[in-house]
């Protein structure tokens, strides 16, 4: 019945094509050439292609002069000339062949120098040699690396750890292995160049927060909150991250956790300054921390951390577990010279009492950033003469998004004794009033 | 006018030139011996590429075309593979197979998934299949034979258990070892303990703070010294210096002519740097050349001003195909254009050239024609860490501008001795001939290595004189099998697959060494054949494609602009 019915509309439809008119039979038949001819012409160049002769195009090329690889950079540029420190950075340091105190090197539980720690890295270095000669994934994964890190999912009390072979690259490969485009990060305003790095990197949308401003958060989280009920199918596939910093290195300052959340997904640190080694970790539950195995660029494109590095990274772990009350001492001697550097003449002390990383910034500054960094080098200067090695806070000034007033850093070490406090206090003073007035 | 090809590269068969200059356009010539003369001479098909005396040494480089049989059976192999892949996926969701990753918390099972799921459907369902194959774990100096440690797996690679065994004494042909100071003993190691006795390990301060140590003063003079090249500035990680430094050099408005095959790295440096990137056809000089005509003469897309600068980006040695960068004709093509050349030595310093100064040496052309040689110390030297070398005011300004001087600690001093050490005795400055002897010794591995697996029939690439050598298994399933059997004959390989390399172009990857013997590699190529013969891998029939023949279209750029 239905093929019947098929045929008839068929035969009706042949029937039309006789019935209709000669001019509408050539319409048709023409558009039908056209559109044949349009699929398979070349793709419509742009007009300005073809106007330049050969002739002009080389002049053009011979015209040309590049901006010269780098601008000159002026003989007294405040970070040209480094200081030379000879022999180790420990407590008593050598810089530029005079002996002081060292108030600038990170090395807050005095590890550095710790006989112990050398001796595990030289048995390592006698067993594995020093290269690793390959990344994680091709024969660079040593058992001291395993051991590293179930060590430090344990110090943690997490899963799991993954270790990277340089500080700087841990957050900043971080972040872009789980935060793309289209996600959204908020961040605090004080949060330091690696992790403003790894968020360029990610190609995100960043909100920014005031320092440790809770409120200034919620508030933008109410925002985005109205925002996804605008938009709800894009919210469905929007993540959304914080982060944060534990003890922020610009300020100095802590961040409020409690307030913040009750549950953290990933920290991420430095074995570069406490541990005394070089290179950092991330430590979650498996399920965060396992993704970056596959696309943390640091981890999976770059050799792996040296072994002895990361056996003295086990041995600082041990320490460190053996002797917690090093920690209670550490903060006794952080709020020691926070009240020490109090009431400095010019100077005004910036962060808190228990942070063992302090600046001291100018109570007044010039107006101009190059004299504010004059002045202070001056003092540091001045300081170093007198036995107390401090440094001025080093940032990219064109680079950074918030760039921090120019500072001095103090660092507070376990090893600085009662002398030293008192002497590197009093130092400061008289060479600012010096300076300053 | 045009030198004679010499005798070097054509042995038996005379060969016709092709090179040309005309018009002032860098041209490629290639020689090819007629294919049936070349098929019975030991079976080899030589590729010349020579341009009116720019190349002062032959340039053999071929990529041979995969069999076409070869390729759909490859392609096969990939959707079976990924059909069984939804399989499970779909037995997974419906709790019909038990869940072995790791997944959600509970709380957070209504917050937007962390991963996307297809991100993670090749990593659940292909890699995982095969994952015993990576990160082994090796307990012994990775030097020319390693011990690794056994690992089992019971549920189907999910989960790992150490039996507590150690397979000792694996011929290595994985690690970047290429001059053999991957050891724990001798000169290095003894001058290393000595530092570490003095310096500590740690350094806990940047270079522009309180970490320049007077051992970081003196590698960096030696570096320049080795490279010939004003001044030298070394950095803890390699992959560091590429990210953090190209973006101290460039800035949006400056254009990024970058390889198709650059490492991560140097990628990652370009987007960092906000520059336009434009990316030219692997080692394809025309590609290259036209870029840079194109670049000067419309300017900057839509504002049509002129470019502030244009850098090209290249390595030595790509080290996922073996190839060697045509360093004469860049060189050529950045003088006419004005350009400058960012050399990426990352595999070629120390392996490469009579002197073992990379391939500004191997070419034998003058440093002072790269403006800026980076390279690393994790390769050749044993340690880790990167350089950068060049003009003095170029190192002053990376000094001063560069990220990881400023906000990243600097090189841990034992590691730095042991770079010293290293480099001293490949320049003969300890008094040995240990370095020439090394150079040499790799040379003639390499040479060896690779005639004799091309004679045995497979699939390799790269250069001739290239000591990463890739053995081509394009199939899935022989990637894992690969892997297990060399394995089980003792010999530790390094198998590639998506996404480091092209879908069906998966690849073994041999890594010489001077500390590898003869008899070593006599060894390995005889386990290598039989697993060949087992697998069936010996897919050559010898038709090499030279670089040219491979289609040359006119959209040959993408601009990626962040």
């Amino acid at each position: 019945m239905a093929t019947v019915a098929e045929q008839w509309v068929l035969v009706e439809m042949v029937q039309a094509l006789y019935e209709a008119p000669a001019y509408h039979l050539i319409l048709e038949g023409i558009l039908i050439l056209w559109i044949i001819r349009l699929l398979f012409s070349k793709t419509y160049k742009l007009q300005e292609r073809s106007d330049l002769t050969l002739k002009e195009k080389e002049e053009l090329i011979e015209e040309w002069q590049p901006e010269p690889l780098v601008p000159p950079v002026s003989k007294d540029h405040p970070a040209l000339n480094y200081n030379i420190v000879s022999g180790p950075p420990s407590h008593n340091i050598v810089v530029n062949g005079k002996e002081c105190i060292n108030f600038a090197s990170f090395n807050f539980l005095g590890l550095l120098d710790n006989p112990r720690l050398k001796a595990a890295a030289l048995a390592s270095l006698k067993k594995y040699g020093v290269g690793t000669c390959g990344p994680r994934g091709f024969y660079g994964t040593f058992d001291v690396h395993l051991d590293l890190e179930d060590r430090l999912a344990k110090f943690m009390k997490t899963e799991e750890a993954i270790i990277y072979s340089y500080g700087f690259a841990t957050i900043a490969s971080a972040i872009p292995a789980y935060s793309k485009r289209g996600d959204i990060v908020f961040v605090d305003k004080a949060a330091c160049f690696a992790i403003q790095k790894g968020l360029q990197a990610s190609r995100s949308d960043i909100k920014v927060f005031n320092h440790n401003d809770m409120d200034d958060l919620e508030r933008l989280l109410k925002e985005q909150e109205i925002e996804d009920q605008k938009n709800p199918r894009k919210a469905r596939v929007t993540r959304r991250f914080i982060i944060v910093e534990g003890l922020y290195m610009n300020t100095g300052t802590v961040c409020p956790l409690p307030e913040l959340i009750d549950d953290i997904d990933l920290i991420s640190a430095n074995m570069e300054n406490s541990l005394a080694s070089i290179g950092g970790f991330c430590c979650g539950r498996s399920f965060v921390i396992d993704h970056q195995r596959l696309s943390g660029q640091g981890y999976c494109f770059s050799a792996s951390l040296p072994p002895l590095l990361a056996a003295a990274a086990i041995e600082a772990l041990n320490i460190m577990e053996e002797n917690p009350g090093i920690f209670a001492v550490l903060k006794e001697k952080c709020k020691r010279i926070h009240k020490a550097l109090q009431g400095i003449p010019g100077l005004k002390v910036v962060g808190e009492s228990i942070s063992p990383a302090l600046h001291l910034q100018l109570e007044e500054t010039t107006g101009c950033r190059e004299r504010d960094v004059k002045l202070l080098q001056e003092i540091v200067t001045q300081c170093m003469d007198r036995g107390i090695a401090l440094t001025q806070a080093r940032y990219l000034e064109k680079e950074e998004k918030y760039l921090p007033p120019p500072s001095i850093r103090v660092v507070v070490t376990v090893e600085q004794t009662e002398e030293d406090l008192e002497k590197a206090a009093s130092t400061i003073s008289e060479v600012a009033q010096t300076v300053l007035l | 006018m045009r030198p004679d090809p010499g005798g070097c590269c054509c042995r038996r068969r005379p060969v016709r030139a092709n090179s040309c200059v005309a018009n002032g356009e860098v041209r490629n010539g290639y020689v090819r011996s007629s294919a049936a003369a070349a098929a019975a001479a030991a079976g080899q098909i030589h590729h010349v590429t020579e341009n009116g005396g720019l190349y002062k040494r032959p340039f053999n480089e071929g990529f041979e075309e995969t069999p076409m049989l070869v390729a759909v059976l490859t392609y096969v192999g990939y959707g079976v593979l990924t059909l069984f892949g939804y399989l499970r996926d779909f037995l997974r969701h419906w709790r019909i197979e038990k869940c072995h990753h790791a997944t959600e918390r509970e709380e957070q099972k209504d917050f937007v998934s962390l991963y996307q799921d297809f991100e993670n459907f090749y990593t659940r369902n292909l890699y995982m299949r095969i994952r015993d194959n990576w990160n082994r774990p090796i307990c012994s100096v990775p030097g020319a034979r390693v011990d690794i440690m056994e690992r089992q797996s019971h549920d189907y690679n999910w989960s790992f258990k150490y039996t507590g065994n150690v397979i000792k004494d694996v011929i290595n042909m994985g690690s970047y070892n290429y001059l053999g100071f991957a050891r724990n003993t001798g000169p290095c190691q003894e001058a290393a303990a000595k530092v570490l006795e003095e310096y500590g390990v740690g350094v806990c301060s940047t270079r522009q703070e309180i970490g320049n140590l007077d051992k970081h003063e003196e590698l960096e003079k030696l570096v320049a010294n080795f490279l010939g090249v004003e001044a030298a500035m070394a950095y803890g990680m390699g992959f560091a210096t590429n990210s953090m430094n190209i973006p101290a050099l460039v800035s949006k408005g400056c254009l990024i002519l970058s390889d198709e095959l650059n490492h991560a790295s140097l990628v990652l440096g370009a987007r960092l740097s906000g520059a336009t990137i434009r990316v030219f056809k692997h080692n394809n000089m025309q590609s290259l050349e036209k870029l840079l005509k194109d670049a000067i003469v419309y300017g900057q897309p839509r504002t049509r001003r002129p470019w502030k600068k244009i850098l090209i980006l290249v390595e030595g040695i790509y080290s996922m195909e073996g190839s060697i960068v045509r360093l004469p004709e860049v060189i050529a093509l950045k003088k006419k254009y004005k350009a400058y050349l960012y050399l990426d030595e990352a595999h070629s310093i120390g392996a490469l050239g009579p002197t073992g100064r990379g391939v500004v040496d191997y070419f034998g052309l003058d440093p002072e024609d790269v403006d800026i040689m980076m390279g690393t110390f994790t390769k050749s030297f044993g340690a880790s860490g990167g350089y950068i070398g060049g003009k003095k005011a170029l190192i002053d300004y990376l000094r001063t501008h560069s990220h990881s001087a400023v906000y990243a600690a600097s090189l841990s001093p034992p590691v730095a001795e042991q770079i010293i050490t290293a480099m001293k005795c490949i320049m003969g400055q300890d008094g040995t001939t240990l370095g020439k002897e090394c150079i040499q010794q790799l040379a003639e591995n390499v040479r060896y290595f690779r005639r004799r697996l091309k004679s045995m029939g497979f699939i390799i690439y790269g250069n001739e004189d290239s000591p990463v050598v890739p053995l081509m298994l394009y199939m899935p399933a022989k990637i894992g099998a690969f892997g297990r059997e060399m394995l089980k004959r003792n010999i530790g390989v390094v198998v590639v697959g998506f996404p480091a390399t092209p879908i069906i172009e998966s690849r073994a990857r041999f890594c010489l060494s001077a500390a590898h013997t003869r008899e070593t590699l006599d060894t390995a190529l005889k386990e290598i054949d039989e697993v060949g013969d087992l697998l069936h891998l010996k897919y050559s029939r010898h038709r090499s494609v030279p670089l040219l023949d491979r289609p040359f279209d006119e959209t040959t750029y993408e601009e990626t602009e962040d």
